[in-house]
């Protein structure tokens, strides 16, 4: 089964360069991919621009508007993902306790659908 | 806004500089700190770096380059601590000290020759050199080499860190073999890397890592590095001789497909015509080896329009003399049986019945041999013995068809 690990956090809350937190941060994640790739789970993982580079689109009647920036005004946004094969949610979110973004901002696990009408 | 690091992305930039130079990285690392396991803790350490520097300022002109001086101090860091003779380290800088300057600016002298031989030892056992130089030049992980091998990846992560252990109890330098050792030494690395082709070849399952790839691109560079050796380029041209028939070699039944009965248009001819390039210029060179001969018969094989049989025994006559074995010369009998001396290949195949024994491809060739003496009983009875021996499905599959075409 595959889950996607959303990665949210509050880019103000996240640990800065220079620092030793930003230092472990990096390590952490260095150590969870290389974790992941190790037990052959990783099947993808991508970081996002900033929040403020994104453009919403919304098409009303028939017309299209854009919007810069994000779809919601929140304080925590979608800032990478990877997604993951694995058995089970227990194991998915054992995955998601390694990304470092987990001690500062939130991992949403959810799975991809598998749709398979006559299953 | 703060811009925020982006950690997945520098990870997978790291990642991709890692796929195409792990293995220089690695080799010149290892050919400055003499120590295999050393270089690959000192590159862990290296990355790590990279992750919060290459985080800030974006990936440095060089990547390669900057991760080997930056591994290179590392790894002296390593030895430092590590000991209390500072005297290694102290030789380990002035050496380092002189690589550093020149990294930054001109290009990283390629040392994977080096790690070639060395992970291919002969010190080392057959499958130690295999997974090691997988892991350590192809970047396979430990996950992937057991699954090639259906082996456990605990078992297989073991049997590297005793390989990089014995290398380093051994003391095996990193270092181009001189040239009275360089048959022998090059002997052990190309039936390593033979070996790699070879379980590729017959895999069955579609895995992630193609070990046949893996080993076209070994021998590859391995001819890039020494382009002068008529026996690196008949390894080549062998493998891509084999390689070229590959979507030929099982049938739309399941069953093995020898050479003789496949469908041509199923072979690779941009492949074929490369094969038989590399092996005329190992040919030219003057200087004959059991893989030019090897190369020579796999050609010869894909005669038109049918194999020359008649050449293929005057180069097992040839091989012979290079490597007097048990299955050259059983190779050697089905092509005498093939040009009408089935008796004598009878004769010559129960001669190796006792050397062989269990040895399956020894009782399909004497079931097939058998029965083009017309001794139909007995070819039965060595098809259903090898049948039981068979390793894999495609193969079984092959020898019940022929055991069925017996009994009609």
């Amino acid at each position: 089964m595959k889950y996607m690990l959303l990665i949210y956090n509050n880019p103000e809350q996240q640990p800065q360069y220079g620092t030793p937190e930003f230092e472990a941060m990096m390590g952490g994640f260095f150590a969870a991919n290389e974790k992941m790739k190790a037990d052959g789970v990783l099947v993808d993982g991508e970081s996002l621009n900033e929040p403020d580079t994104a453009t919403s689109v919304r098409v009303k009647a028939g017309k299209t508007e854009t919007m810069d920036g994000p779809f919601a005004e929140t304080r925590e946004y979608l800032g990478g993902y990877y997604i993951v094969d694995v058995p089970d949610l227990d194991t998915a979110v054992t995955y998601a306790e390694m990304i470092p973004s987990a001690a500062f901002g939130t991992i949403e696990v959810r799975a991809l659908m598998d749709y398979n009408p006559a299953g | 806004m703060t811009k925020p690091a982006a950690p997945i992305a520098i990870n997978n930039a790291i990642e991709n500089v890692l796929r195409h130079d792990r293995g220089r990285l690695i080799a010149g690392l290892t050919t400055r700190l003499h120590d295999l396991q050393l270089a690959e803790d000192a590159l862990q350490d290296a990355l790590i770096s990279a992750m919060s520097h290459w985080g800030r300022s974006g990936l440095p002109h060089s990547p390669v380059g900057w991760l080997m001086k930056v591994g290179l101090n590392k790894g002296i860091d390593r030895v430092r601590k590590g000991q209390s003779e500072t005297r290694k380290a102290d030789d380990l800088m002035i050496v380092s000290a002189k690589h550093a300057e020149r990294l930054d600016d001109e290009p990283i002298p390629d040392e994977r020759l080096r790690l070639i031989f060395a992970c291919c030892h002969p010190v080392l056992e057959e499958k130690s050199r295999v997974a090691l130089t997988l892991r350590t030049v192809c970047y396979l992980t430990t996950r992937e080499i057991a699954a090639a091998f259906l082996d456990n990846d605990v078992a297989i992560g073991q049997r590297i860190s005793r390989a990089k252990a014995k290398l380093k109890e051994a003391g095996v330098a990193f270092e181009i073999p001189d040239q009275e050792v360089w048959p022998a030494r090059l002997d052990a690395v190309l039936s390593t890397l033979y070996l790699i082709y070879t379980v590729g070849y017959v895999s069955e399952d579609e895995s992630d890592r193609d070990l046949a790839a893996e080993a076209m691109f070994l021998l590859r560079l391995l001819d890039r590095l020494r382009s002068d050796d008529p026996e690196i380029e008949g390894a080549l041209a062998l493998v891509l001789l084999t390689e070229a028939r590959r979507k030929a070699r099982i049938g739309t039944d399941g069953a093995t497909v020898p050479p003789e009965a496949q469908d041509r248009s199923l072979w690779d001819t941009h492949m074929i015509r490369e094969g038989q390039e590399i092996l005329a210029q190992a040919v030219e060179r003057g200087r004959p080896g059991p893989y030019q001969i090897k190369a020579a018969i796999a050609d010869c094989h894909m005669s038109r329009p049918k194999p020359d049989w008649q050449q293929i025994s005057l180069l097992y006559g040839s091989l012979w003399v290079h490597e007097p074995t048990p299955v050259v010369a059983l190779n050697w009998a089905v092509v005498m049986a093939e040009l009408g001396k089935t008796d004598l290949a009878v004769q010559k195949i129960e001669a190796l019945g006792t050397t062989l024994k269990d040895f399956q491809p020894y009782y399909a060739a004497y079931a097939s041999v058998l029965g083009q003496a017309g001794r139909t009983n007995e070819s039965r009875a060595a098809y259903e013995r090898a049948i039981e021996l068979a390793q894999n499905s495609s193969s079984r599959r092959f020898l019940e068809k022929k055991l069925q075409q017996e009994n009609n």
